[in-house]
């Protein structure tokens, strides 16, 4: 068994610095890396681009380090619920590229599976397929989108194991898994960390050879975005 | 009478058939799943990762590990099952979904969609309605005939930024219920109380209409 686990978040970041490209998982506030992303604050690290499908809330998630003036570029496919990045866009203090989502994962899944570029519908006759290769397949006619670049992948999962074997919970698996072994290293944080054996390997969602470091983070919030319920007859 | 947001969507559900998979936008297209016959068997996908999405949970109930792609918590029925992001866009553009029912700021009569941003105004992203739009075979569009300053959203060309390029088939308004063919809007059902006079005048795109154009039937 080869062994991932460090001690904490902090010595999960190891390496870190301004001006990198991070991926980061997570829909919403789901299943985002809460404790690196509070690392990332507390290291006020600058002038870094963020792969991440959404950015946060003003106050929570990616919200915190935008609150900071940390993050240079989002690349990202929605970024409705937070007034100071938008507020950041339209002044022109942060870059924004916006990828419709599946393209988004694939772009992930290609970094990940070593596959520079591949062909999508989606975005053709859109301002997303400007300046980028087009070409019809079966009469049809789709965009070349090419495989992310980025420097660290910050994952969140349920469980986890010494190996670096993951397993994810409910919908909070969204962006995690096609970022795990996308970034040159890729960090995960686990809600509880088991040792080597103790997992399934059938219920493995994720191997460990995707993954560098492995540590379990402490005091989850996982706030709840839009709390809707039905009443109870 | 127009028809409410909820007649909207319950006329929507009609088109929901037995052992389909479908995929619900955000607004008028989330109320669909409360209009679907109980009678037939129908999973709906969501499509930051579970197919079989069931109602919003109970009160204490609710798992913030649990949610649609609007961000809202829900349940999963029974058969349900969740996955990444990269294997449901899999789904999607690998038309596995039967059936994509999404709103729209504007469509034009040869099918393109504008839903994703109002430059200088409004740029929250695309999300996935790009990747659907592109991909999905069966389309509806749920919206309002007119904007709240009262021009059409019917029109010849879109004026606002494209989502996706002539892939809407079908579309289902406060007034009318339409069809897309060979580059013009055809109607084909009229609101009850609505005149095929007042869905023409509403209309800014060519609007076909053949015999008697019949009443909605809910």
């Amino acid at each position: 068994m080869i062994k991932k686990t460090v001690a904490n978040v902090r010595e999960a970041c190891e390496g870190i610095a301004d001006g990198m490209t991070f991926m980061l998982g997570g829909f919403g506030l789901c299943g985002i890396p809460e404790n690196i992303i509070a690392e990332l604050v507390r290291r006020n690290i600058q002038n870094v681009t963020c792969i991440s499908n959404n950015a946060g809330v003003d106050d929570f998630g990616l919200g915190l380090l935008l609150k900071k003036h940390q993050i240079k570029k989002m690349i990202s496919s929605y970024v409705g619920e937070n007034a100071e990045f938008e507020r950041q866009m339209l002044s022109g203090e942060m870059e924004v590229e916006l990828v419709p989502q599946g393209t988004l994962a694939q772009r992930c899944e290609a970094a990940r599976s070593g596959i520079p570029a591949f062909f999508t519908p989606a975005g053709y006759g859109t301002e997303v397929a400007k300046g980028k290769e087009t070409r019809e397949f079966h009469g049809k006619m789709y965009v070349m989108e090419k495989a992310f670049e980025a420097d660290f992948s910050f994952v969140k999962a349920w469980k986890g194991d010494e190996a670096g074997n993951l397993i994810f919970k409910g919908t909070a698996r969204n962006f995690n898994p096609a970022m795990c072994g996308a970034g040159k290293i890729t960090v995960a944080e686990v809600e509880e960390l088991v040792p080597a054996g103790e997992l399934d390997p059938n219920h493995i969602h994720i191997p460990g050879i995707f993954i560098q470091r492995i540590f379990q983070g402490e005091n989850y919030e996982k706030r709840i975005e839009q709390r809707t319920v039905r009443k109870t007859n | 009478m127009a028809l409410s947001k909820e007649q909207i969507a319950q006329r929507i559900a009609k088109e929901v058939k037995d052992g389909y998979y479908v995929n619900l936008g955000i607004g008028i297209p989330t109320l669909v799943a409360n209009f679907v016959r109980d009678d037939i068997s129908v999973e709906f996908q969501s499509e930051n990762g579970i197919l079989g999405m069931g109602p919003f949970p109970f009160e204490g109930e609710e798992d913030p590990d649990l949610i649609n792609a609007g961000k809202q918590t829900i349940t999963a029925m029974p058969g349900a099952s969740f996955f990444d992001s990269a294997m449901s866009f899999g789904m999607i553009r690998g038309q596995h979904v039967d059936l994509t029912i999404l709103g729209a700021m504007e469509v034009s009569q040869n099918g393109d969609i504008a839903n994703w941003k109002i430059p200088g105004k409004m740029v929250k992203g695309m999300g996935g309605a790009m990747d659907l739009v592109a991909s999905a075979e069966n389309i509806i569009v749920a919206m309002m005939h007119t904007n709240r300053e009262g021009e059409s959203k019917l029109l010849r060309q879109c004026s606002l930024p494209l989502t996706g390029v002539k892939c809407v088939k079908k579309i289902v308004t406060d007034l009318a219920v339409l069809e897309i063919i060979e580059g013009k809007f055809h109607l084909l059902e009229r609101a009850p109380g609505i005149s095929v006079e007042e869905i023409q005048k509403a209309t800014e795109g060519d609007l076909i209409i053949k015999g008697n154009i019949p009443e909605m039937v809910f």
